[in-house]
């Protein structure tokens, strides 16, 4: 409705301060009498901590002071947590290995914080940091998973023996092994998923401020979930109650998962600012960043696909070994378990499944969540599967997985999930048409007189997003809820404010929020604003990830607007003398249906704050508060068609066309979604081609900055086509489906099957640099 | 990462012997390097400023020597503590031996680093170490061939090890405390060729002194090269 209504693709309200440099983020703040910290980080992937002599950098010109782990610890900060508990097989519970903010005794990964300098200048606080002294004795380190599992490998956690948290399995195993032994095909692939850095193009940072007259501490933090913080902050890490912990995440400049944790250098800072009672101020460079964030995928996977004489799927069985790194993160134990292995349902019905993952310890930084978390994973499995079978049976690939497609909803599968709605063939079919799939052989051969050789691959990816339903989450071991919460205050004058516990950290939340508010009250979205990430101001909230803010933000946000508007239209009906049933709210106005009666909706909000004439026992003002909790997952899915040209003289590989054909449901902002199905995709396209983490046998990391870790840039990537089919999700009251991962889930194994068809190998591990590529062509 | 090099030097091996006990040429021979201290007979320290590119660090080097078997062949072990740039640390087999009117040395290396080093250099370091090594060599080979040859330098040193005493209290000089701990006759000889020094330098003349020099070379050149990027 309207032209900046749900549907309209209006221009985000935010990028004006974006782009002419008006936004505010955390390195941003200044603050009277503010300090900079610098962490000392150790240069070992594994070892003691025999001692530490902060003496001289103390002494050094602008220095407040030096701490180090053990002070943190004798002042009872707690440690970092993992807040999802998962259980292995035999019902004990995840392994968790003890992770201060500031080891006292022990590293485990390179870049880990020992100590932390505060000083008047960023600069000084350099230059003490380097007059640290800090002794080790080193211990054999072990970066792989498999090598961090085998007999007689260093051992990270006394809490772990054998460096495992858990061995944790889903689905039933009989079936499964007697669907596989009994099946006229099987297809197995050795998969790893290759170790991803998120690079947020704001790196991390954290001012604190402690005010010993009122003995309150607030942090500006690069955050997505600011009031999950304080929760955590407060209630695990014992910095302060949570009334005496304000947390702001004003302007975030990406974060792709890597900014929901809460990591050392925020509760160090917290914790220091009360020692030296002055604010500071930490900001990541880039190299720390690459260190300390929390990485992404590292899998290695072993997946058997079994099918019956008609092609139809019989069985999946998976084994996965997932790396956590050194310690276990916020969300770190659900992503290779509740939100990977519960999708290797794909697309497809398949009658029996079993999945084990066996997450690890190894002296690498933290893994946790990173866009898809889980889902990419899951998909890769899968569409590898699906393609590597089409060529084993020698049929179609589009056409075998279109004979084994899901086509009744709900639909349960055999690990968990739901899926509410659905239409994989529509998908497939808009997708195989804008690709011109059938023209396919023709390019190839053309392809071929240049001297290229050309290949075509598909993926056809499910996600579950929106994050979640609170009691099945719960069910599940997460430590909280995972509802959202949304303020709609009408001020006197018409305007109006979103309070909202979703943060906007680039999805443009203050856009499509306010186009929500447009569409149902008929006001310009520039008459409504929308406030996020302060916990002084939002009520409270679970914040942005898992593509949860508008399947769950925006539903407790219509929620609290058909609150509002119930009240408005009692005063509307009040004040015109009608009955509230005849009351309409449109286009700015509140109107007695079928009477030219109505009114400016701004004079009933004003109405409503005078109180001079409300119905009998109203109370004044319009303002009115939901927590929405969701009733399921939803579950994007669609069709991704990678066709490739790769160069056999040199391995390059140059994508001629990517086509994506999403069903998201309702679509707020077409244009926000589309900008969200290019990034997703670009960083999905970056995993396949480019990116990779790399730890040397020593634990120390050789990818720790752009010099050596290739993020895509704009001549990797074509101009995407995209297209868009629609089964609205029936769980949330927009019919919306999550759109800020699916990219970054269905891409990768679209362009790995382009490739190996291209030159005609089974399989190639990711990213598929020139030089792996030429290998695999000359053998 | 694992190098190695071959380098003739033009002057006799007795010359370059002598060349690697002094100090100051090794100091004028690798860039950076404001320092060499003889901890112990079996220890010896080197402080190296390093700059070019983006990174600055002071390096302070620590460097042990083992199966010496003068004048042929022995293996350094070392450290390099760079601070928040990193560390490094290896260790190298070197050889010297006769090569017509020159000297042929010959090392094979192995180092491991860490740190920003690591992070930010590691796939350039082979490259680098390689130049670097050439560029020292190439100095020390100008300046020893530069240098007047003096008979004393021509002592060949002892072909065995003894048991190290204390170091000589009354000669505190690091020459003489490295002579005294790597073995009597060889301090007897520094003592002896003291005063008979080359031009190279007032302290010469201590036998294996030079194999201690040549380690703490060798070592820095590696970080050197580590430490470039």
């Amino acid at each position: 409705m309207g032209v900046e209504g749900i549907g309209q693709r209006v221009a985000r309200k935010e990028d004006k301060r974006f782009i002419t440099g008006k936004g505010r983020y955390t390195d941003d703040m200044k603050l009277p009498g503010m300090t900079h910290a610098i962490f000392v980080r150790s240069p070992h992937a594994h070892a003691k901590v025999t001692s530490i002599d902060t003496a001289k950098a103390a002494s050094m010109p602008g220095v407040v002071a030096v701490l180090t782990g053990a002070e943190l610890v004798a002042d009872r900060i707690g440690n970092l947590i993992c807040g999802w508990m998962v259980h292995s097989k035999d019902g004990s519970p995840m392994k968790m290995g003890a992770w201060p903010a500031m080891a006292p005794e022990t590293v485990r990964f390179v870049g880990q914080a020992v100590a932390v300098v505060i000083a008047e200048t960023r600069d000084q606080a350099r230059d003490a940091a380097e007059a640290v002294s800090v002794d080790y004795e080193e211990l054999p380190a072990v970066v792989s998973v498999l090598d961090a599992i085998a007999p007689g490998a260093p051992q990270l956690h006394p809490e772990a023996p054998g460096n495992k948290i858990y061995e944790w399995s889903i689905g039933d195993k009989a079936a499964t092994d007697a669907a596989l032994a009994g099946a006229a095909h099987v297809v197995t692939l050795d998969i790893t998923n290759n170790r991803l850095v998120p690079n947020p193009m704001e790196p991390r940072s954290a001012v604190a401020a402690y005010d010993s007259g009122d003995d309150q501490l607030t942090l500006w933090t690069t955050s997505q979930n600011p009031h999950l913080a304080r929760l955590v902050l407060s209630a695990f890490y014992n910095v302060a109650p949570e009334h005496k912990l304000r947390v702001i995440a004003p302007d975030v400049g990406g974060g792709f998962g890597s900014k929901i944790y809460i990591y050392p250098e925020e509760v160090v800072a917290l914790w220091a600012s009360r020692k030296v009672n002055r604010p500071v101020k930490w900001t990541s460079d880039r190299t720390e960043a690459f260190l300390t964030d929390a990485h992404g995928r590292d899998h290695v996977t072993k997946a058997e696909l079994a099918f019956d004489i008609n092609h139809k799927i019989l069985g999946l069985r998976v084994h996965t070994y997932a790396n956590l790194g050194a310690y276990m993160s916020l969300f770190s134990s659900a992503v290779p378990t509740y939100l990977y292995a519960t999708l290797l349902s794909g697309q497809y019905v398949i009658p029996n499944i079993y999945a084990e993952v066996d997450s690890v310890y190894t002296n690498s930084v933290a893994v946790d969540a990173y866009r898809g978390a889980g889902r990419p994973e899951a998909t890769y499995v899968v569409e590898r599967l699906m393609e590597t079978a089409a060529r084993e049976l020698k049929v179609d690939p589009a056409e075998l997985r279109r004979k084994n497609f899901i086509t009744s909803f709900p639909y349960q599968t055999p690990v968990i999930m739901t899926y509410d709605a659905g239409d994989y063939n529509a998908s497939l079919d808009v997708a195989l048409k804008a690709a011109d799939y059938a023209g396919f052989p023709a390019r190839k051969a053309e392809a071929k007189a240049r001297g290229k050789l050309r290949g075509i691959g598909l993926s056809c990816y499910i996600e579950a997003c929106g994050i979640a339903p609170s009691k099945a989450v719960g069910s599940l071991g997460a430590g909280v809820g995972l509802w959202e919460s949304a303020e709609v205050r009408v001020n006197p004058v018409g305007t109006v404010e979103v309070l909202t516990g979703s943060h906007s950290h680039g999805q443009g939340h203050e856009t499509t929020f306010a186009q929500l508010v447009s569409d149902r009250l008929g006001i310009p979205t520039s008459q409504v604003s929308v406030l996020h990430g302060d916990t002084d101001k939002v009520q409270f909230g679970m914040g942005t990830y898992g593509s949860r803010s508008g399947a769950v933000g925006m539903s407790a946000i219509v929620k609290a607007m058909e609150k509002v508007e119930a009240k408005a239209k009692k005063i509307a009906a009040h004040l015109m003398e009608a009955a509230e049933g005849d009351i309409v709210i449109e286009n700015g106005e509140v109107k007695v249906a079928g009477t030219d009666k109505k009114m400016p909706f701004a004079l009933v909000a004003l109405a409503a704050y005078t109180g001079h004439n409300l119905p009998e026992g109203m109370e004044p003002g319009l303002k009115e508060t939901s927590f929405y909790d969701p009733t399921n997952f939803t579950f994007p899915a669609g069709t991704y068609v990678c066709e490739v040209e790769v160069d056999p003289e040199t391995g390059h590989t140059t994508i001629a066309n990517f086509v994506a054909a999403d069903d998201f449901g309702r679509l707020i902002n077409p244009m926000i979604v589309e900008g969200q199905v290019h990034g997703g995709v670009v960083q999905g396209i970056g995993q396949a081609l480019l990116e990779g983490a790399r730890y040397s046998a020593e634990g120390q990391l050789l990818t720790a900055s752009y010099m050596d870790y290739a993020m895509p840039r704009a001549d990797d990537v074509p101009s995407f086509e995209l297209h868009h089919t629609t089964t609205l999700c029936p769980g949330n009251p927009l019919g919306m489906k999550g759109c800020g991962e699916a990219g970054a889930i269905g891409s990768p194994p679209a362009v790995i099957n382009a490739i190996t068809d291209a030159i005609g190998i089974r399989d190639l591990t990711m990213p598929a640099t020139p030089d792996k590529v030429w290998s695999a062509i000359h053998g | 990462m694992e190098m190695s090099g071959e380098y003739r030097i033009s002057a006799p091996r007795e010359r370059v012997w002598a060349a690697l006990n002094d100090p100051e040429l090794l100091k004028a021979s690798i860039p950076g390097c404001e320092s060499l201290d003889m901890l112990s007979p079996t220890e010896m320290t080197a402080k190296v400023v390093a700059k070019i590119g983006p990174v600055k660090a002071t390096f302070n080097g620590k460097v042990h020597l083992l199966d010496l078997n003068p004048p042929e062949s022995y293996t350094i072990s070392g450290e390099g503590q760079g601070g928040v740039a990193g560390f490094a640390k290896g260790g190298a087999d070197v050889k010297l031996t006769v090569d017509g009117d020159g000297t042929l040395l010959t090392y094979s290396a192995k180092a491991q680093i860490g740190g920003k080093l690591a992070q930010l250099g590691a796939r350039l370091i082979d490259s680098t170490a390689k130049m670097m090594a050439d560029q020292f060599f190439g100095r020390f080979s100008e300046l020893v061939a530069a240098a007047e040859p003096h008979p004393a330098a021509s002592a060949e040193p002892t072909s065995s090890i003894e048991p190290a005493p204390a170091p000589l209290q009354s000669q505190p000089t690091v020459a003489e405390a490295f002579g005294a701990g790597a073995s009597i006759e060889a301090a007897k000889q520094a003592a002896a060729s003291k005063k008979s020094a080359l031009n190279l330098s007032p302290t010469i003349g201590s036998v294996p002194r030079w194999v201690w020099i040549l380690a703490v070379a060798i070592l820095v050149v590696v970080i050197l090269k580590m430490v470039f990027w």
